[in-house]
């Protein structure tokens, strides 16, 4: 036998049919390899390097926007993503959407024994690509394991850091009657791109998530420097929830023009099949932002040119109401209120 | 979207508005009852009262299946759930209806009730399947669309022996409800209820087709108009029961002929009659007891009938004292003149059925049309 091994092998860890052991999250030597062949292996930058019990960063010179965000979407892979990219976005887009620059994330995972280790490593590339395409670090992260059948393969929870130029500040309260309510593209792509998969839905084009990272867009955006009162990313609940949430933070009403909000043909479609309505699904990859109304066009039109924002409208106002109603010219000649959904639509979508 | 989009159309509404307002006479109101839940829903989301004349007010009735099934038939699901163990099998809206003892399926699947929403009833054949050590019952509610999926689901499991899967059949049927209506005193004798007409439901009347209407409109004088649930499909109703009305006629016309034939769905219908056949009596929450309303399973498939198989007995509860659900399915309130709406009863926290289902009258007018009524009070 000697000879055939060298000193100090180490047998590295099965990436092509290993699973997720309760050795993984223990705290031990597996749980060290698993650390350095797969996740530093990806993930890796100087400040994971340091290798403490937490990261010492360079000072940000400014005020710091921290958000964090819990991801369990089901199923893991999607079409247009998984749930590493989208942890990824997640986070980054509710820094960015704050005025931001996203700096730094942090990701805890809890995996479920049994877990394929080359799903983990699919899944933890692709975190690595989107943050890498974002331009954020991952600075701190942890890893737990729970027994089979007490989680449901993966979850991640991602934490982001950015950096806040001085004098702006965006926040849900400052919508004023006037403002204009635009939108950066499509609504309900991610929602339905969910759906179809789950409800096994087949259509010519699937319908992809639009999952991305929006620091580019919202950096465009604050560079034209328009007279933006905030901006806020229409996940859960959709574009419907995000607007009332506005509306009662600021306190006045909106109202929408249906024949305004951009829709994709194949989401429409599919939300009809499964009477749902566009307005209350999820998005990944879209913002709604609130300007002064003499600003709007030329807002518009930034957002237009960046890849992110080629669909962006402007699909309402800001009025007085002290209701906080948001209320829709439908297509079809009516008027009728926008609301908050009852109950649980869609669960586990992001 | 095609086949969508030209039922959608707001240039071709504002026509058919146009239309409407030139026809309704403006020394006489209109009151038309859509019967379905579907239609109620396809009203508020599309805002079509903004488009008829103050005189056309439409009466929101009782055609929603979660809404009219009575407590006690709810409390029957939860037992068999708590209390038989069975694996309960149950479309998503009718989760959140309350229940007795403040409980509903929801609120039953948190204390460990093994309570499944299933989209259609094959999703529960295949539970059924997969679990052949335990109980699975299908909650089978709905008017005569969704009874034809049960039967074919009951021929299903008799053929292949799946002795674990039963179903607590809840199918009730339009026309008895639409009698029920118009023998109400309210409408009949106090005339507190005004009908002008009906527009008739759209699924449903595929599988019956158009010919169980006639009689209300010969022996009750009532116009009955077909239409299907896309918004333009109720205002050409509307336009069409209008001139019924003026010209005294009460007949039953179609307008959803593109789906809708006379005699129906003669296949579906066989299908049913030969696993259903009539209650003798039926409770519907705010029309009570109605004679001859609703399906229980023959005999012949007795064994796949969960009231037979568990021995339920089923006992009648009344509604929360406030709740005005009753009166509101029979049109003889409106949601807004209920004390629970939007204080206590929410689509949150529903203190009543109408409040729970998208189709209910409460749920599409708090959901959609409750800018209204504060404009009026402002």
């Amino acid at each position: 036998m000697s000879g055939t091994v060298k000193p100090g092998y180490a047998r590295p860890l099965d990436l092509k049919h290993g699973r997720v052991e309760m050795s993984h999250g223990g705290g031990g030597r597996a749980m060290a390899q698993l650390i350095a062949e797969l996740f530093t292996r990806h993930l890796g930058n100087e400040y994971l390097a340091q290798g403490n019990d937490g990261a010492v960063l360079p000072p940000a010179g400014g005020r710091l926007v921290v958000g964090t965000d819990c991801h369990v979407v089901s199923p893991l892979f999607f079409p247009g993503g998984d749930i590493g990219s989208l942890a990824v976005h997640g986070t980054v887009n509710d820094v960015a959407v704050m005025g931001a620059a996203p700096l730094y994330l942090t990701a805890g995972f809890i995996l479920e024994e049994g877990f394929p280790l080359a799903d983990l490593a699919r899944i933890v590339g692709s975190m690595a690509e989107a943050a890498n395409r974002a331009g954020v670090r991952l600075v701190a992260g942890d890893t737990k394991v729970v027994e089979q059948g007490k989680g449901d393969g993966l979850f991640i929870t991602t934490t982001g850091v950015g950096a806040l130029p001085a004098g702006l500040t965006l926040s849900g309260d400052l919508a004023r009657p006037g403002d204009a309510v635009l939108i950066s593209g499509t609504i309900g792509d991610h929602g339905m791109a969910i759906m179809s998969r789950r409800e096994n839905l087949a259509f010519d084009a699937p319908i992809l998530s639009d999952s991305a990272a929006l620091n580019g867009l919202t950096a465009a955006m604050l560079a034209t420097g328009a007279e933006l009162r905030l901006m806020r990313d229409p996940t859960r609940g959709g574009l419907a929830a995000t607007l009332n949430e506005i509306a009662h933070q600021s306190g006045v009403g909106i109202h929408l023009d249906e024949a305004a909000i951009p829709v994709k043909p194949e989401v429409e479609a599919a939300c009809e099949l499964l009477g749902l309505d566009p307005l209350n699904i999820a998005n990944e990859g879209k913002l709604v932002a609130v300007c002064a109304e003499s600003d709007a066009e030329r807002l518009v039109a930034a957002m237009r040119a960046h890849p992110l924002g080629r669909a962006a409208a402007r699909i309402g106002r800001v009025v007085e109401d002290g209701r906080h109603f948001v209320q829709m010219q439908t297509r079809f000649g009516g008027r009728r209120m926008v609301d908050w959904l009852a109950g649980e639509q869609l669960p586990r979508i992001c | 979207m095609r086949y969508v989009d030209e039922f959608r159309d707001g240039e071709v509404a504002q026509g058919i508005a146009r239309a409407i307002a030139a026809e309704a006479r403006p020394e006489r109101r209109y009151n038309f009852m859509e019967f379905c839940g579907g239609h109620t829903h396809a009203i508020s989301r599309y805002g079509v009262p903004d488009l008829l004349p103050e005189n056309v007010r439409m009466i929101h009735g009782p055609g929603c299946p979660v809404c009219v099934l009575p407590i006690g038939r709810i409390d029957l699901a939860i037992r068999l759930a708590l209390t038989h163990g069975v694996v309960l099998c149950t479309y998503a809206d009718t989760l959140r209806v309350p229940a007795s003892g403040g409980l509903s399926l929801m609120r039953a699947r948190s204390r460990g009730g093994d309570i499944r929403m299933v989209y259609a009833v094959t999703d529960a054949l295949k539970i059924a399947r997969e679990n052949p050590h335990k109980q699975v019952v299908f909650f089978a509610i709905g008017f005569e669309t969704t009874t034809p999926p049960t039967a074919v689901a009951i021929r299903q499991a008799c053929a292949e022996g799946l002795g674990n899967f039963s179903v607590l059949c809840c199918h009730v049927l339009t026309p008895p409800a639409i009698m029920s209506i118009l023998e109400s005193p309210e409408v009949r004798t106090l005339g507190s209820v005004p009908l002008d007409g009906f527009i008739g439901p759209a699924h449903v009347s595929t599988i019956i087709g158009s010919r169980p209407y006639a009689f209300f409109a010969e022996e009750y004088r009532k116009p009955v108009v077909i239409a299907g649930f896309e918004p333009l499909d109720v205002m050409q109703a509307i336009l069409m029961l209008t001139r019924q009305v003026n010209a005294g006629r009460a007949e039953v016309e179609n307008e959803f002929t593109r789906a809708v034939t006379p005699d129906g769905n003669a296949k579906a219908q066989a299908l049913v009659a030969g696993v259903f056949e009539l209650r003798r009596s039926f409770e519907w929450r705010g029309l009570g007891e109605v004679p001859y309303s609703a399906l229980k399973i023959r005999a012949a498939y007795a064994e796949f009938d969960a009231e037979k198989r568990f021995e339920l007995d089923y006992t009648p509860v009344s509604d929360n004292k406030a709740c005005e659900c009753g009166a509101i399915l029979r049109g003889v309130k409106r949601p807004t003149d209920c004390k629970l709406f939007g204080t206590v009863c929410t689509p949150e926290t529903p203190m009543g059925s109408c409040m729970v289902s998208s189709e209910g009258a409460c749920a599409a007018h708090y959901t959609y049309g409750r800018h209204k009524e504060s404009e009026a009070a402002r």
